[in-house]
């Protein structure tokens, strides 16, 4: 009886340059939000570990709060903070 | 905007600005608001110049430059404000001569300061845009809040590798920098432009962004950037815009602000020792060695493991693979442990020491008992041992 979600995470600058690609395919249960995203994300182990618990995240490119409910289909975009001028 | 007496164009400037009169958007009022205009570039860098060069082009009245630093051989490759003739010079001496060529009207005012808690209100006070092309996350976040508490727009353009990121921020009701990133990054986890490398032309195109962005303010003309950051991939040639809004308990810009003064950022930013806290163990844990002491260790008889957690481009261009390193990248350090000694001191080294430190604080952290930084990393093996190494 319980569904899942499948989504499009993008990773940006340091944060693609860490986990060594730009974009996965995440199969989470019904129900997930963006923090429970992030902490699958993290449970990979690995350079996956140091992503921040909050990310700043998009979702279908509005940014959104960690508790947002995510959607089949839904494209997330994690966007690390960069500071080179 | 400060009320200040209308000033005029004469003959010589009606035909500089001539393609700006004949936009309905511009015009001769329009740019007699530019003219009237004080606009502070933080940063003569990388963003700084596009922005310096193009908005004393346009013709800014009072252009405002902070920095301290000096133009260096690595900079040429981005910082077009700067000449080969101007290695050694300070950049605001280099960036004001050049802007007086490009347009004498401008007055440029320098700050020849590092911006801090203790001086940003009273510099960025006097100016009535301020476009943000620092190079670090405390000066960001100084900026932004100096910004927000003085009610200045904040015209944000930040670039690494082949990625650079555009907004408006603390604009008409919009968001600012902290409604988007609430907390700096753990130190060492976002590299900077020297420890990462930078395309040359990305600053150029992500720079030029700010500078239309803080003539759109002024002029009031069109939609800027508040409320929207621009994401660019130079590498894909691909735009995103991320809607962005006021986070209503933003500290610093939210409804019900938790800070109304400056901070001290670089302690906000973790790049201070800690204090005797509950870091205070994993810091004294790991030990700190300097170019002339690691050398005559490692013609001891009982050499330490030296471990190089650069990326591979960077080991191509220069390594100490003869005195015996090893690279494991730092983003892979934590899965290949088991390729370290457990019974010998560890050396860990990088570029300049940041890395490296993350890199033995991890170390530590998992168990390995002898661990020492190499304070400066390549650059102070270059300068110290063997200057024959190429520095980058």
């Amino acid at each position: 009886m319980y569904g899942h979600v499948e989504i499009r995470t993008l990773f940006f600058a340091s944060y693609k340059e860490l986990l060594g690609t730009g974009e996965l395919q995440v199969d989470l249960p019904e129900g997930a939000t963006v923090s429970d995203l992030v902490s699958a994300l993290r449970s990979r182990g690995g350079a996956f570990t140091a992503l921040p618990t909050e990310p700043a995240v998009a979702v279908n490119l509005t940014y959104t709060d960690p508790t947002s409910l995510l959607s089949d289909g839904d494209e997330v975009a994690l966007i690390p903070p960069v500071a080179g001028g | 905007m400060v009320e200040r007496e209308t000033p005029q164009l004469d003959s010589a400037e009606l035909s500089r600005y001539a393609r700006h009169l004949s936009l309905p958007e511009v015009g001769k009022e329009g740019q007699l608001r530019l003219k009237e205009a004080r606009v502070l570039v933080v940063g003569a860098g990388g963003l700084g110049s596009p922005l310096a060069l193009y908005l004393a082009a346009a013709g800014i009245g009072t252009l405002g430059l902070v920095d301290f630093d000096e133009v260096d051989a690595t900079n040429l490759q981005r910082q077009i404000l700067h000449g080969t003739k101007d290695v050694g010079r300070k950049k605001l001496d280099s960036a004001r001569e050049r802007l007086a060529d490009v347009n004498p009207n401008v007055s440029v005012v320098t700050h020849d300061v590092r911006l801090d808690s203790s001086n940003a209100l009273e510099i960025l006070g006097s100016y009535d845009v301020v476009a943000d092309g620092t190079d670090n996350f405390p000066t960001r976040y100084l900026v932004n809040d100096a910004c927000v508490l003085l009610g200045k727009p904040n015209v944000y353009g930040s670039v690494f590798r082949w990625e650079g990121q555009a907004s408006v921020f603390a604009s008409d009701g919009g968001p600012c920098y902290r409604c988007l990133f609430r907390e700096p990054p753990p130190p060492g986890l976002v590299p900077n432009c020297a420890e990462g490398g930078v395309l040359g032309v990305l600053p150029g195109i992500i720079g030029s962004i700010q500078a239309l962005e803080v003539i759109k303010l002024l002029l009031g003309q069109g939609n800027t950037l508040s409320g929207r950051l621009l994401i660019f991939d130079a590498l894909e040639m691909n735009w995103r815009e991320i809607a962005v809004t006021r986070n209503t308990s933003c500290p610093v810009c939210g409804d019900e602000p938790t800070q109304t003064a400056l901070i001290d950022y670089e302690d906000f930013c973790g790049l201070k020792a800690p204090s005797k806290g509950k870091e205070q163990g994993m810091e004294d844990s790991i030990g700190e060695v300097g170019a002339v002491e690691l050398k005559e260790r490692l013609s001891s008889a009982e050499p330490p493991f030296l471990l190089d957690v650069r990326q591979p481009h960077e080991w191509d261009i220069v390594n100490l693979e003869t005195d015996g390193a090893v690279m494991i990248p730092l983003a892979e350090l934590q899965d290949r442990l088991d390729e370290l000694p457990t019974d010998r001191e560890i050396v860990v080294y990088c570029r300049t020491g940041a890395r490296s430190q993350s890199a033995a604080l991890l170390l530590a952290d998992k168990g390995f008992s002898s661990v020492f930084n190499f304070v400066g990393g390549i650059h102070a093996w270059v300068d110290e041992i063997d200057p024959s190494l190429p520095k980058y």
